[in-house]
């Protein structure tokens, strides 16, 4: 068959030059642990799939949004109501960011708790933090951009709360929002910010992330340690590990379209700045609970505003979390203390789901 | 040991480079720093505006009204009397609406509460709302900043 012919002279070219087949053989060689746990090794990749349909759906996104207090909201508004799939486009791009957070956070709590964090992978674990820190920063940004009531009062309350820092407050808010006010200047950087500035940062750190696990492999289930070496299963990553990540990435995709499809995300009520705020202002679910608990703080604790004394909690515990495998090593093999550690994890999840459902009753 | 004669010169020359260096990322940095810092606006013009006629406010109702580059809030109270002071919460910055049913100023981002004086009462506001002063000339309300 010629085009079989082709695709070896072409392949056989590129071989002879790069060494394809020593990169294939290198992952054939590459095993995956199999275990009980297997199904959370493939969360972090569904992630990456999920951040390949943002950058994708955010691309086309770009060739019809006008950016500024004017258009933004106008332009959304062509968007999903003439452009033909304007509106699949931008419920994929709400939708997918929306599971990919909730994946990284899966992605996260299961490395947790799998203790996949430990020596020697400290710094995979510190740059998946930096990575669930910019997704954060993307949810943020991207909210106020469609220029609506409830994005509009959200941003303000976002930013204000960096006010409430000591002596750098005033400033720190001036230069997030490009003034005193949230205003089209703020609306300029948050631009920027979401489509320049954190892809950018965000791709190197991703390219870091992913290369320390291609150096180290995935980390084996803390089970396996009193193992014998025969009964240790694995998968080769190629062609098995990848064909089955695969399959969970069109599982994803047709997900993602089955709820852009079903549940389309309402563009709201243009945003006025003199207007009083409308009831029911919430930040996106993922800052519900850190919202709520606020909520919950009594305007002063002590002499200090309870704002910052929130902050201050949460800046603490992200801290704490973030440099977890370095401090985790006072727990050596010794197992009980292990668990302690473990339930810490657990309260902290029970918390933000607590928190996050009040957030949403209250509301 | 013999002292290394260089030793002087080597160690000179990484102060230099040191030095030079840093100088040389102040000088990218620093008005990096300053681009993104915004120039701060004229918003001390603004001391008095129109607020309309006085006739256009019923009893018990309140507006919001544009004072310079924040919102303002004029309240006519169920006496008649008006009120007003800037329009945002000492929260977190949201806009307050006056809540006839309640008769109180009322902020929707977190419950916070005001009384018609501007003073916090409930929720999480840490301080009262800035008051402004009212004047009425022949039916036009005036507002203005308090001396
Ligand atoms: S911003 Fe007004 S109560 Fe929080």
């Amino acid at each position: 068959m010629p085009l079989k012919k082709y695709y070896d002279q072409a392949y056989g070219w590129v071989n002879e030059r790069i060494d394809v087949d020593g990169i294939i053989g290198f992952m054939r060689h590459k095993e995956v642990p199999i275990s009980t746990h297997s199904i959370w090794y493939y969360f972090g990749g569904i992630s990456l799939f999920l951040f390949l349909v943002q950058v994708t759906s955010g691309i086309l996104l770009l060739m019809y949004y006008r950016p500024g207090p004017e258009s933004s909201y106008e332009s959304l508004q062509f968007l999903v109501s003439k452009v033909h799939f304007g509106w699949l486009v931008r419920d994929l791009h709400s939708w997918s960011a929306n599971l990919m957070v909730l994946c990284v956070f899966i992605h996260m709590f299961s490395v947790f708790f799998m203790k996949s964090y430990r020596k020697p992978r400290e710094m995979t674990w510190m740059s998946g933090m930096v990575l669930l820190g910019l997704c954060l920063g993307f949810g943020f940004s991207g909210y106020l951009l469609p220029w609506n009531e409830l994005s509009f009062f959200a941003t303000k309350v976002g930013t204000d709360m960096a006010g409430s820092l000591p002596a750098v407050g005033d400033f720190i808010v001036r230069v997030i929002r490009g003034g005193p006010d949230v205003t089209g200047a703020t609306l300029s950087r948050f631009f920027g910010i979401h489509v320049a500035v954190l892809p950018g940062i965000f791709t190197l750190v991703l390219a870091f992330h992913l290369f320390l696990l291609q150096r180290q492999g995935m980390s084996q289930p803390l089970s396996w340690d009193k193992l014998p070496a025969g009964e240790k299963k694995t998968m080769p990553f190629f062609p098995n590990f990848v064909l089955r990540e695969l399959m969970f990435w069109m599982f994803a995709l047709a997900v993602i379209n089955a709820l852009a499809v079903f549940f389309p995300w309402e563009l709201g009520v243009k945003a006025d700045p003199f207007a009083s705020a409308p009831a029911g202002i919430k930040p996106e679910w993922y800052f519900m609970f850190m919202f709520q608990t606020l909520k919950f703080l009594p305007p002063t604790i002590g002499s200090i505003e309870g704002e910052l004394v929130g902050l201050a909690v949460f800046s603490l515990g992200g801290l704490l979390w973030l440099t977890l495998p370095l401090w985790d090593r006072w727990t050596g093999t010794d197992a009980a203390k292990a668990r302690y550690i473990s339930w810490i994890g657990v309260a902290i999840v029970g918390f933000i789901i607590v928190m996050t459902m009040i957030g949403y009753a209250l509301s | 040991m013999p002292q290394d004669p260089n030793s002087g010169r080597r160690q000179f020359l990484n102060y230099i480079l040191g030095g030079g260096s840093l100088t040389f990322l102040a000088s990218i940095f620093y008005p990096v720093l300053k681009f993104l810092t915004p120039p701060a606006a004229n918003d001390a013009a603004v001391t008095a505006v129109d607020a309309g006629k006085s006739d256009d406010f019923p009893n018990d109702s309140g507006k919001i009204i544009k004072f310079g580059s924040k919102p303002a809030l004029v309240i006519r109270d169920k006496a008649g009397e008006f009120k007003a002071f800037i329009a945002v919460c000492s929260h977190l910055d949201c806009t307050v609406q006056y809540l006839a049913k309640d008769r109180v100023i009322w902020c929707a981002c977190h419950n916070g509460k005001y009384d018609l004086n501007g003073i916090n009462i409930s929720g999480p506001p840490p301080r009262p709302l800035l008051p402004l002063k009212v004047n009425i000339q022949q039916g036009t309300i005036f507002i203005s900043k308090e001396a």
